[in-house]
């Protein structure tokens, strides 16, 4: 169990993770989905001490990360595969790690196995190891102390199909087993195959939070047109509730025909005219990615992202 | 939860369906003899580590060689071995505390270590205490050869072996060494950066003694005040196990709060409310 | 953006391809690499500081004469000697750093991609280091001629100057033999610490054994100064060399500094880069 409580983070005057509060629960995968610069990796480097909170606070199984007594062995963390002395070998760095959780060293073993990396590759440095070889001794970092909450910075970065569909069960096994496990990604589609629970981050901020059936579920429709806003406009005329989001599309909370016929009165022409099935986080996650609109809360208001 | 945030979990929290945290016992907290051990290994399992490790006998028997081969005859003293060893110790063993500290940052290693331990007061204490160690081992090693030294070049001139260094010296000149690592840890800590906290090194360990004697020369006042400040000029007098009355130790004393306790105080502090990325 | 582009292409039928003959770019100039080469020196905090540092470090030596030194006795001289030994601590630090950064920060993926003559590259770098060098000497004079005239002031007389061009010329020569040194063990090493680590040994720790050595065996205080180059790079800042001495500047400067040139340059240009 996770729990993050108003955590904000500024570096001068930026802030970059701005009052960010959810809670990642026991037996669930909680993916933690945001664009590229959106304050994941921040929050979770505060979550584990290597960063100090501003304000803020957030507790790991009950007690700040700093008051666990021996850290890796209840919680894995893998922050960023890459960051190791390039000049040790994979099986040392695990070594390293036994060694400091106490743990045997049959059990570093045990863990390039369960990592898929052969004794041969073990011995190299991580120097000449590719980055999914990193990111597999990373993992095996993590697991090493058999933790009860893993905290994983996007582990499915350079990792084969293979190796996202071993991740993938891995986890669920974790989580099903009773464990915690919070991952990050920029990957929409990432997350929606593994977490149960969602966590969306844009520009610092949570834009939506819910399991994931709750927030893909959509109700409505999403028709799109080469002017979205007119399109909206019209919509509403039409006394339907209509948001625009990104690339001239529109959400309304309507049925297909009652919308395709509101725009068709319009006379304004319709490019795409589908079931919404969580376009609604797609178009959000979209609209949080387009460059071009950094204010994202503009079109996330409580009722539009639920539709 | 502020307003632009979407929260949909209407329904009760689904979790209190599924199992809850699996109830398991809190682990024994990190002792410090595993930090200590671990530290201890990270300092030789790189390449680079085993190499600064191995140059250690290299130096210390190539600094022997040179002696016997060109140390006048009457100079095949234990004297003239210890000083040769102590040459290349002198560069060495600060680049090895230097570097304990700096890599962490450098090869960012430190985001593991600083998670399995998260007191970073700890990490750098194992730290300080493995590079202690490394470098009472060293320095036995280091009189080790030059004794073997010393049997063998006496042995070559057929002549009687000299030993000329008194027991009471060789804590000094051990001492000696530990000053240095001492100041090249604590510029590990103060500046994390390798190549920095080097050139420090060379700049307060070889430059600044020679603009301090300047400084002495020239103004009185200072004269009297060098040895209260020179660390380099204390440093000397442990290779020459001069250090024997209480002012000396005096001396010792505040050149080590001037350039080891107060800056290494500062370090921690800062190094511990750093972020690690 | 990237939905309007999907829109697009899900409407308009595909247009013709983009053509694919299209004229080869004009090759890169070295004028350029050069340029590129320069900004990298200065454009990350460190490399910043490390240029900031000529002057600081050059104003510092200057101030610490006036106010330590005998005021009456300063000369230009002594100001040139004062601030030529910081510069002979911080350039050769740039050199081995333009060399070695490229690889403890592994920009040289793309720097060796981008050009991937990496002579060409090595050449702008070395160039550069020479270059800066060369200004950051005439800096490093410049701040202590204006000591030497702030001393004439306090002490009302004319300032003295006395140094003649060509101990100049000598002088800016030593700093980058010093720096030429620094570069070819970044080139050797590709390691910044062992590399720094290098460069001190050499400068600092080697003449101080070979003094000891020599006050030891007398053939090597009569003939030291054929192999330890710091014998006759040194009297390159105070006094004027004979014929034998500069043959022996050339040599000794063959054997510590044309030497790991060419074996760093080797080893570079056959190295993996990752
Ligand atoms: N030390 C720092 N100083 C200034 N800005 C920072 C610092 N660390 C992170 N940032 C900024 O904070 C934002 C969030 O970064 P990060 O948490 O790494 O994003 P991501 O969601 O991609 O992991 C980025 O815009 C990043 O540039
Ligand atoms: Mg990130």
């Amino acid at each position: 169990m996770i729990t993050v409580e108003s955590l904000t983070k500024t570096y001068g005057s930026f802030t970059a993770v701005d009052d960010v509060s959810f809670t990642a629960q026991p037996g669930r995968v909680t993916g933690f989905l945001g664009p590229n610069g959106a304050g994941k990796s921040t929050t979770m480097r505060v979550m584990v001490g290597l960063t100090a909170p501003g304000a803020g606070e957030v507790r790991v199984l009950g007690r700040r990360f700093k008051d666990l007594p021996d850290p890796g062995r209840e919680v894995g963390v893998l922050l960023d595969a890459s960051a190791q002395h390039a000049g040790r070998t994979g099986r040392e760095i695990l070594t390293i790690a036994a060694l400091t959780m106490g743990l045997p060293r049959t059990r570093v073993d045990e863990m390039l196995e369960r990592v898929s990396l052969t004794p041969d590759e073990a011995s190299r440095r991580v120097r000449n190891y590719s980055l999914g070889m990193r990111q597999r001794l990373g993992i095996g970092t993590a697991l090493l102390g058999n933790p009860q909450v893993l905290i994983l910075d996007e582990p499915a970065n350079g990792l084969d199909p293979a190796g996202i569909r071993w991740m993938r069960d891995l986890l669920r096994g974790f989580a099903d087993d009773g464990g915690t496990v919070l991952l990050s990604s920029h990957l929409l589609h990432e997350i929606e195959v593994i977490a149960d629970d969602i966590v969306v981050i844009g520009n610092g901020r949570i834009v939506a939070q819910g399991t994931k059936d709750e927030l893909l579920a959509g109700a409505g429709t999403l028709v799109r047109s080469t002017d979205g806003v007119a399109l909206a406009t019209a919509l509403t005329a039409a006394g339907i509730t209509a948001r625009p989001t990104s690339g001239g599309a529109v959400l309304a909370e309507a049925e297909l025909a009652r919308v395709g016929q509101a725009a068709f009165a319009a006379g304004i022409p319709v490019t795409e005219l589908r079931a919404a099935e969580g376009a609604g986080l797609e178009e959000m996650f979209l609209s949080l990615t387009a460059e071009s609109q950094r204010d994202v809360t503009s079109h996330t208001d409580p009722e539009g992202a639920a539709a | 939860m502020n307003s632009s945030t979407v929260d949909v979990r209407t329904a009760p929290d689904p979790v209190t369906a599924t199992p809850g945290e699996r109830a398991r016992s809190v682990p024994a907290p990190t002792p410090f003899r595993r930090v200590l051990n671990v530290e201890l290994r990270k300092m030789f399992d790189t390449r680079s580590g085993y190499w600064l490790m191995v140059s250690i006998v290299g130096l210390s028997i190539l600094a022997t060689a040179a002696v016997i081969v060109f140390a006048p005859d009457d100079e095949i003293t234990y004297e003239s071995f210890a000083t040769a060893i102590g040459f290349p110790m002198s560069i060495i063993l600060p680049m090895i505390a230097i570097l304990a500290v700096t890599s962490e940052w450098s090869q960012r290693s430190g985001l593991t270590t600083f998670t399995l331990v998260p007191s970073r007061g700890r990490v750098i204490g194992a730290k300080a205490t493995a590079t202690f160690l490394v470098g009472l081992v060293s320095m036995v090693v280091a009189f080790a050869v030059g004794a073997l030294g010393n049997l063998v070049g006496s042995a070559l001139l057929g002549a009687d072996t000299v030993w000329n260094i008194s027991f009471e010296t060789v804590p000094q000149i051990v001492l000696g060494n530990l000053v240095g690592m001492a100041i090249g840890f604590t510029l590990g800590v103060v500046l994390r950066n390798s190549p920095a906290a080097i050139v420090g090194y060379f700049v307060v360990s070889l430059v600044l003694p020679g603009i301090l004697l300047l400084l002495a020369q020239v103004r009185d006042w200072f004269e009297d005040l060098q040895p209260w400040i020179d660390w380099n000029y204390t440093q000397v007098n442990l290779f020459d196990g001069a250090t024997d009355t209480a002012r000396e130790w005096a001396m010792l004393g505040t050149t080590s709060a001037i350039w080891i306790v107060f800056p290494l105080i500062v370090g921690v502090w800062f190094l511990r409310r750093s972020e690690v990325k | 953006m990237s939905t309007a582009t999907l829109t697009t292409q899900d409407t308009a039928p595909v247009t013709a391809r983009r053509t694919d003959v299209r004229p080869a770019p004009a090759p890169t100039p070295f004028r350029r690499v050069v340029n590129v080469e320069l900004r990298k020196m200065f454009d990350t905090r460190s490399g910043f500081w490390l240029m900031a540092s000529i002057v600081i470090a050059s104003v510092i030596a200057t101030g610490l004469t006036i106010i330590l030194g005998d005021r009456e006795d300063l000369t230009f001289d002594s100001f040139a000697a004062s601030v030529g030994s910081p510069m002979s601590i911080v350039l050769p630090i740039i050199g081995v750093l333009a060399v070695t950064s490229e690889w403890s920060q592994r920009t040289a993926l793309t720097t060796f991609t981008l050009v991937p003559s990496r002579r060409r590259v090595l050449g702008a770098k070395l160039l550069n280091a020479l270059a800066i060098g060369a200004v950051s000497m005439v800096v490093a004079l410049g701040v202590g001629a204006l000591g030497n005239l702030v001393t004439a002031a306090i002490n009302g007389t004319d300032p003295v100057w006395d140094i003649a061009s060509s101990t100049f010329a000598q002088i800016v020569l030593a700093n980058e033999l010093g720096m030429l040194l620094g570069f070819a063990l970044g080139l050797l090493f590709r390691n910044s610490p062992a590399a720094i680590v290098g460069y001190f040994v050499i400068n600092l720790v080697l003449p101080g054994l070979s003094g000891a050595l020599g006050a030891a065996q007398a053939w090597w205080a009569d003939n030291a100064g054929w192999f330890d180059l710091n014998q006759t790079r040194f009297l390159l800042f105070d006094s004027t060399l004979s014929g034998q001495e500069w043959v022996q500047l050339g040599l000794t400067s063959a054997l510590w500094i044309a030497l790991p040139l060419a074996i760093g340059l080797r080893l570079v240009l056959r190295s993996e880069v990752k």
